[in-house]
């Protein structure tokens, strides 16, 4: 693909009508909430997009996030989007390795300097100067450092690069950290998940290629229009939760009637994603569609948040210990303050002594 | 959406605020059974006292003759309010599934829109208590500012919750985390506040009863 190519051009190329990349276009503009006006608007910078300089980091992560990108089984113009990227740098994907494919990420940093897309998975270990993941002998620290030098934009793909995930869990024993953590004059896109939904990361690039600047973000970083919304509010099982009716095992009546699945420790109430409506496999189904409870994995800190089977209303400890000693303690500390009490009852019973009007005259008369 | 602080809130903060409420609360009524009261030397003219004692504690669920019709408004509001409060509290279905997860008992919730409907209620019964106190001269004057304390307290659960529900002002999950913090600041407070009279009332109330029904006397 030439350097100057266009997606209009690869589209074409590929057999793809201008009619179906329209409807994609709409589609893609009703998922980002965008007005249907601007949608010709939107098809028309799409097509006339130029290759995009892209440098994918893998840090400590499980490569599952490329896995949901790449592993469509029919090509969509979602894969087409990220067949048409210039994708300069990525450990699984690409054929070069060893020093040449650390050439091939340094050449991308300097011949696009200001302009390439940084895209990162994993997250970052910064505990004993970052030694728990090197890559090529040099720490994830350091080369994302030297690679958000000159992004014009970072996309932190996974939960691992938004907020830490897997390898943040408590006891977090690499000091793992996110992004954002890190990193705190170039604009970040997260795509929470674990992993995240392939449309939902094209969807961004696409946004990005459309209108050249990053999407509008929630309070943690999360383009809005795909993660607006908990996976609860847009449930098709919520009437079920609304009406108190829940299936209370895996294997139970309400179970096989598709009840909600809160008792069984759904995080959908916590949990901001698009599953519920992008849904997964060319749009078969999500978790919940297949019985099993949402397990929170776009939030922050999801896998401390509680065991993936325990409802969200549980505590996150253990609350019978602690309230056993606060009884006990209790009472002997009321014991005490009662004997306190009884004590100082009896000394002013020791210091009282009968006053009569003679007493009161002398001390009058004083 | 901060998690963190809901991790915070269900963990830590719900550990140490039962350990308050439960350490506080035991040595409040220990203290007061301890306190001793001068024995009466005078023959008991009704030998039943402890059942004189439990029949007080019930009949006090009742107003006085005469007195619903003087206070209707802040009777109403009152009852509106407890029932309600507790109707929320014990019979909205994560609140079950906590009871549940800690205590092993569980019993069926209401469905989520009744809960709802009650919450508002409640929520307007404290309204119009709080206005009363406000407008009623002599109540004002007699009020202290635990009152308003205890008031806000036990108001910011019932509003945090309903705001969680509606997706109102912040996202669900720092709403949620407000809502476990404003339940942990009323369990940290019932020991040391009027609020403490959701025990000492039995107490209380007995204890009235029993004094009376010794002296032949219905109380």
């Amino acid at each position: 693909m030439a350097e100057n190519d266009n997606l209009g051009n690869l589209l074409a190329r590929r057999g793809i009508s201008r009619r179906t990349f329209l409807k994609f276009c709409t589609a893609l503009a009703s998922s980002m909430a965008l007005s249907p006006s601007m949608v010709p608007a939107m098809a028309e910078s799409l097509a006339k997009a130029k290759r995009q300089s892209v440098i994918w980091l893998s840090f400590q992560e499980c490569t599952g996030c490329t896995e949901s990108l790449t592993r469509s089984s029919q090509p969509s113009i979602e894969s087409l989007i990220f067949d048409f990227i210039s994708l300069d740098y990525h450990h699984t994907l690409q054929a070069a390795s060893g020093f040449q494919a650390e050439e091939a990420r340094e050449q991308a940093m300097a011949e696009h300097k200001g302009k390439y897309l940084l895209i990162v998975d994993g997250s970052i270990p910064v505990a004993e100067n970052g030694v728990y993941s090197t890559i090529a002998g040099m720490t994830n620290l350091q080369m994302l450092e030297d690679a958000a030098k000159g992004a014009m934009a970072i996309v932190a793909v996974g939960t691992c690069a938004a907020y830490g995930g897997l390898p943040k869990a408590r006891p977090n024993p690499t000091g793992a950290v996110s992004v954002t953590d890190l990193i705190d004059d170039k604009p970040i896109i997260n795509i929470p998940g674990c992993p995240p939904i392939g449309e939902v990361i094209t969807g961004v690039l696409a946004h990005f290629l459309t209108f050249g600047a990053i999407p509008e973000l929630d309070t943690v970083g999360r383009p809005k229009a795909f993660y607006g919304e908990t996976i609860h509010d847009r449930c098709y099982r919520r009437t079920f939760y609304d009406q108190g009716l829940f299936a209370e095992t895996f294997d139970d009546e309400g179970a096989r009637k598709g009840w909600c699945l809160y008792k069984l420790g759904c995080k959908g109430p916590v949990t901001y994603n698009s599953c519920a409506t992008t849904k997964w496999n060319q749009e078969t189904s999500f978790p919940i569609e297949s019985g099993h409870g949402c397990i929170g994995c776009s939030q922050p800190d999801f896998w401390d948040m509680g065991g993936i089977y325990e409802a969200v209303s549980e505590p996150l400890t253990d609350l019978r210990g602690p309230a056993v000693t606060a009884v006990v303690a209790g009472a002997a500390a009321g014991v005490a303050v009662a004997a306190m009490n009884k004590q100082s009852k009896q000394s002013a019973k020791d210091r009282h002594f009968k006053v009569s009007s003679e007493t009161l005259d002398e001390e009058l008369k004083k | 959406m901060d998690t963190a602080l809901l991790i915070w809130a269900k963990s830590t903060g719900l550990q140490w605020a039962t350990i308050i409420m439960l350490l506080g609360l035991t040595m409040r009524v220990i203290q007061i059974l301890l306190l001793g009261r001068a024995t009466d030397l005078s023959e008991a003219r009704n030998s039943d006292v402890m059942s004189a004692g439990i029949k007080t504690i019930f009949r006090r669920f009742v107003p006085p003759q005469g007195m619903l019709q003087k206070g209707l408004l802040v009777y109403l509001s009152g009852y509106i309010f407890h029932i309600g409060f507790f109707i929320v509290l014990l019979f909205f279905v994560p609140h079950i599934q906590l009871i549940d997860s800690t205590l092993g008992i569980s019993w069926p919730g209401l469905r989520s829109s009744l809960i709802d409907a009650i919450t508002v209620v409640t929520l307007l019964a404290l309204i119009v208590l709080l206005l009363h106190r406000v407008w009623n001269p002599v109540l004002k004057l007699l009020s202290t500012p635990e009152d308003y304390l205890t008031w806000a307290l036990t108001f910011l659960p019932l509003l945090t919750g309903y705001m969680a529900y509606h997706h109102m002002l912040f996202e669900y999950n720092t709403m949620l985390a407000l809502h476990v913090l404003s339940v942990e600041a009323l369990m940290i407070a019932i020991p040391f506040s009027k609020l403490s009279h959701m025990v000492t009332l039995f107490l209380a109330r007995w204890y009235n009863g029993a004094i009376a029904g010794r002296k032949g006397v219905q109380s």
